[in-house]
């Protein structure tokens, strides 16, 4: 197969979605491929928090305004994304009283609304905090979701012509005359090559960036600097909570719809792939965050993840968190290769900033002028990204009261009308094969107490039936589903968690004997990581 | 803390109600021990329904064996602290056949061979090696033996249960593997496969399914489908719809709960009872206590204590954690009745594996009590915790029933030397 395109976009995560929009919107035909599924890296792995801009007032005034600027921006512009919770500052007995002290002071410095609160309001607010709490500011702070942000970008762009390739890996670029003439693709599922012809290419790969730059002949230095989060069973606070003190580990909560998110941890790691969240983090972070929440000592956790953030390597090393949080935009034009432009670093809260940057200097390469329309369109809400907001598809599913449709997953009632709708979505995207992971990337399938015991199974079933599966795909299936969940449960395994993922192994394992239906013991998913 | 009941003595505390539990009461009743059971059974619906005795080891190499016996000879050589190394070969044997009988008396009548596992198949289309099924599931072994041309039936609004996908996952070594599905006569929507078992009971709706089968059959020899072919009655439904159909059938075990756990934790409520067993079903243990004159007394009952066990002996088969046996936090297992030291890895990191598939196994399924040659669980010096507490199934340490699939074979096996050796021990 062979395609011709404007732009080729290498990475379908927040910043790869985020310029096919923009570029889209500016007229230009992109196709966008990633390795594995839509937010894969960083952009799936982070907190889901949109900056007010105060947590880098001491470390990064710059980025701390452009916080400021594009959370604002945002909160008009894709408001179905964001929970405008508000978010607080809070500093407890031991912390730093001269943080306590400047930190109104460089808020007003970024011009970022901060106001004091007294401990009777903090605790009305919000009565989870610790009673050793002994300053708190108000802050603007919300809470985006990533995945429905992508998503929504995506099908924006979709609509407007971009073409995803998803599963699809970049195998050799054909440079001549210092231009990438050609790229070569293969799709990691079904095993199929094929090369697109773009004008220009876009190394948007994250964390892998300095992997794609090399397979161009040209160096990116990064860092990998790792961090994991863990969800709690159910929400504990209204609003985003910050420690009140300089960054450092676990000192964020995040509200995520009917859960909060707690994190995070910062540790370099040599590679992007093969991580996973640690059990020494995991505790780590409860029993440091525990000071500001004493209720995380005894909640129930529900998985944990990670990502990598990439950061770019300046040769000052020491603290991780010191490392330029602000991104880069490379024309490696001077590095031999004109068409191809690297972007990567940045933050989740300025990724529509990172699109609009790049985007420009893209047209300024094609020599035409196009102004960027992000600034000011509205993200129109795609209905691919509704899925994943608990309590939608129970709604949908009461209201239809149709005894036929079933529900596959108890935990979050989830039924068959839900997981056609998003095998639908998936077949539109870039067609099949659709998978149990991507299913329940898009849906709240396996997302419940249950750990997928039960819906994983359910979901096959049905999907033999509809013959969406055929053969022994289903095994396969069966195998990276609960494989891929398991990364995020295994370091917390104690009290109940662990005696549902022990009623798991023992129907997987006991029962239907998952783990010798492969002799070579290796596979995609095993590890978490699509080879 | 209020005792509302009169005080309960006893020789023999059975502590569980699952395979192991249900088991040792068996056993103690055999004797003509004067026993009491405490536990909930409610576990037993998530019992597949299978007897497996041992399928596998290695584990790492994932090796299957024939042979369960041969099997167990080479793991108690590889692994001497298995439970299995603590056990008669003979007394295996006879506790094997003791519980079979029961369970035959109880009209859920077990299929197995001497020294051969039989292979099935289960609802994810592949093949398990077990040691003993229902007698309702032995014209699968055969069909798959066989690869006899055979009709697999499902229903529509059973989830969960595709015969789509067994035919398709079994399709390249079982080509006359056929998948039909029917409506389950006078239903609709979501089907529970309890539901259909208690309905199939009833001669009306099984006449009905067995015309709906024998309208989707064609040429095949044999016919499957789910185990919902009665509860209370599943050997006289199952012998009337295969005489109706006209050819031989089979059930085949479905993902838990499961009609095939619910028969069996009938059978047990029903005969252990019967056979003189003091039982105190869906009540627990909350505490225990020993004097060396006196013997144990436990605080058993439903929300809170209610009345006093007072027992010479005991048998600890609370299962692990799913049976509430073991408890963990962040930091260590602990054992649930007694306390007792736990065999357990230094820290969490030790438990599980980062790959949940991983052949090795997980090391925290190799946690659990170790014990003297008579099952006694050992205190923190090394010695029994009590002269006559002994210990038997899935709690017991240096095993992976869920791995080697030995699950059932376990429970009963050591329920069996559990009770022996404390009758031993008690004359």
């Amino acid at each position: 197969m062979l395609l011709k395109t404007q732009v080729l976009i290498i990475g379908g995560g927040g910043t790869g979605t985020g310029l096919a929009r923009d570029l889209a919107l500016r007229g230009i035909h992109c196709v966008v491929v990633e390795k594995g599924d839509i937010n894969a890296g960083a952009s799936g792995g982070n907190h889901g928090l949109l900056h007010s801009g105060a947590r880098y007032i001491e470390s990064d005034p710059a980025a701390a305004c452009e916080c400021r600027e594009e959370s604002e921006l945002l909160k008009q512009l894709a408001p179905q994304c964001i929970d405008d919770s508000g978010g607080l500052f809070v500093a407890v007995q031991g912390d730093d009283e001269n943080y306590i002290a400047d930190f109104p002071l460089l808020c007003e410095q970024c011009r970022i609304p901060a106001r004091s609160l007294d401990l009777q309001e903090l605790r009305e607010l919000e009565p989870a905090i610790s009673e050793r709490a002994i300053a708190a500011f108000a802050v603007q702070d919300a809470a985006i979701d990533p995945f429905k942000l992508s998503l929504d970008n995506l099908a924006h762009a979709r609509q407007l012509g971009t073409r995803l390739m998803r599963n699809t890996r970049v195998t050799a670029f054909n440079i001549r005359h210092s231009k990438i003439q050609a790229v070569r693709l293969r799709n990691m599922r079904t095993g199929e090559h094929s090369t697109v012809e773009p004008d220009i290419v876009v190394n948007a790969a994250g964390a892998w960036a300095g992997e794609v730059a090399a397979m161009a002949g040209v160096k990116i230095d990064m860092l990998f600097s790792k961090g994991s989060l863990l969800v709690t069973q159910s929400r504990l606070t209204q609003r985003v909570v910050n420690r009140l003190r300089t960054a450092t580990d676990a000192d964020i909560l995040v509200p995520g719809g009917t859960v909060s998110i707690l994190g995070t941890t910062s540790v370099r790691v040599e590679s992007p792939d093969r991580i996973y969240p640690e059990i020494e983090e995991v505790d780590f972070i409860i029993d440091e965050a525990k000071a500001m929440l004493p209720v995380l000592e005894t909640t129930r956790y529900i998985r944990a993840y990670c990502g990598v953030r990439p950061l770019l390597d300046r040769k000052d090393n020491g603290d991780d968190r010191r490392v330029s949080r602000g991104y880069a935009l490379i024309d490696h034009g001077g590095e031999g290769v004109d068409n191809l432009v690297s972007i990567t670093g940045g933050k989740l809260t300025t990724y529509r900033l990172m699109a609009e940057k790049t985007a420009d200097l893209i047209v300024r390469k094609m020599g035409i002028e196009r102004p960027c329309r992000t600034r000011s369109e509205p993200l129109p809400p795609a209905s691919d990204a509704q899925w994943t907001e608990p309590g939608l598809a129970p709604h949908l599913w009461v209201r239809r009261n149709d005894p036929d449709d079933l529900l596959l997953c108890e935990c979050e009632m989830v039924p068959q009308s839900t997981v056609d709708a998003v095998v639908a979505s998936i077949r539109k995207q870039d067609g099949p094969p659709v998978g149990l992971t991507a299913i329940g990337l898009r849906s709240r399938v396996g997302k419940g107490p249950c750990q997928g015991t039960f819906c994983s199974q359910r979901v096959s079933a049905y999907l033999y039936d509809s013959g969406d599966f055929e053969g022994r795909g289903g095994i396969d299936e069966l195998r990276s589903f609960l494989s891929e969940r398991w990364r995020g449960q295994h370091p917390l395994q104690w009290d109940t968690p662990l005696v549902q993922s022990e009623l798991l192994e023992a129907i997987h394992c006991g029962f239907f004997g998952l783990e010798l239906t492969r002799d070579d013991g290796s596979e995609k998913g095993d590890d978490g990581n699509q080879a | 803390m209020m005792e509302t009941r009169p005080d309960v003595h006893c020789d023999l505390m059975i502590i569980g109600c699952g395979m192991a539990g249900a088991a040792a009461a068996l056993f103690a009743s055999a004797r003509g021990i004067d026993t009491i059971q405490v536990g909930m059974t409610g576990e037993l619906n998530y019992a597949s329904g299978l007897i497996d005795l041992l399928g596998v080891h290695p584990i790492a190499e994932g090796r299957k064996w024939d042979n369960p016996w041969a099997g167990i000879d080479r793991l108690v050589k590889d692994c001497p602290r298995h439970p299995y190394a603590r056990l008669e070969r003979r007394d295996m044997h006879t506790a094997l056949s003791v519980f079979f009988s029961m369970l035959e008396m109880g009209g859920l009548p077990y299929t197995h061979t001497a020294d051969r596992n039989l292979q099935i198949i289960t609802p994810v289309g592949s093949v398990k090696s077990t040691y003993a099924v229902p007698e309702t599931m032995k014209n699968g072994v055969r069909a798959l033996e066989e690869k006899a041309p055979c009709l697999m039936v499902d229903f529509k609004g059973l989830k969960g249960y595709s015969s789509r996908q067994i035919a398709e996952t079994l399709k390249t070594q079982w080509p006359k593997l056929r998948a039909g599905r029917l409506e389950f006569p006078d239903t609709g929507g979501d089907l529970f496969s309890e539901q259909l078992a208690r309905r199939l009971d009833l001669p009306e709706t099984l006449a009905h399914l067995a015309a709906d089968i024998r309208g989707l059959v064609g040429q095949e020899a044999f016919v499957g489908l789910p185990a919902i072919v009665g509860l209370y009655k599943s050997r006289a439904a199952f012998e009337d719809l295969q005489r109706q159909v006209g050819l031989p059938l089979f059930e085949i075990a479905v993902m838990p709960p499961s009609v095939a756990g619910l028969r069996l934790r009938h059978v047990f409520e029903q005969q252990l009872p019967h056979r003189g067993v003091n039982t105190f079903f869906q009540q627990k243990v909350f505490s225990a206590d020993y004097e060396k004159k006196r013997g144990f007394r436990f605080r058993v009952g439903t929300e809170e204590p209610q009345f006093v066990v007072h027992a010479k002996g005991a048998v600890l088969a609370s299962g692990r954690f799913f049976g509430k046996g073991l408890h963990a936090d962040r930091k260590e297992i602990r054992e649930t009745v007694f306390g007792l030291p736990v065999h357990q890895t230094a820290d969490r990191t030790g438990w599980h594996r980062k790959r949940l598939l991983d052949r090795r196994g997980h090391g925290i399924n190799r946690s659990g009590l170790e014990t003297d040659r008579f099952l006694r669980p050992l205190g923190v010096d090394g010695r029994p915790a009590f002269p006559t507490l002994h210990a038997a199934g899935s709690i017991l340490a240096h095993q992976d029933w869920v791995r080697q699939k030995c699950g059932s074979g376990l429970a009963i096996t050591t329920a069996y030397a559990a009770v022996k050796a404390f009758a031993d021990l008690l004359v």
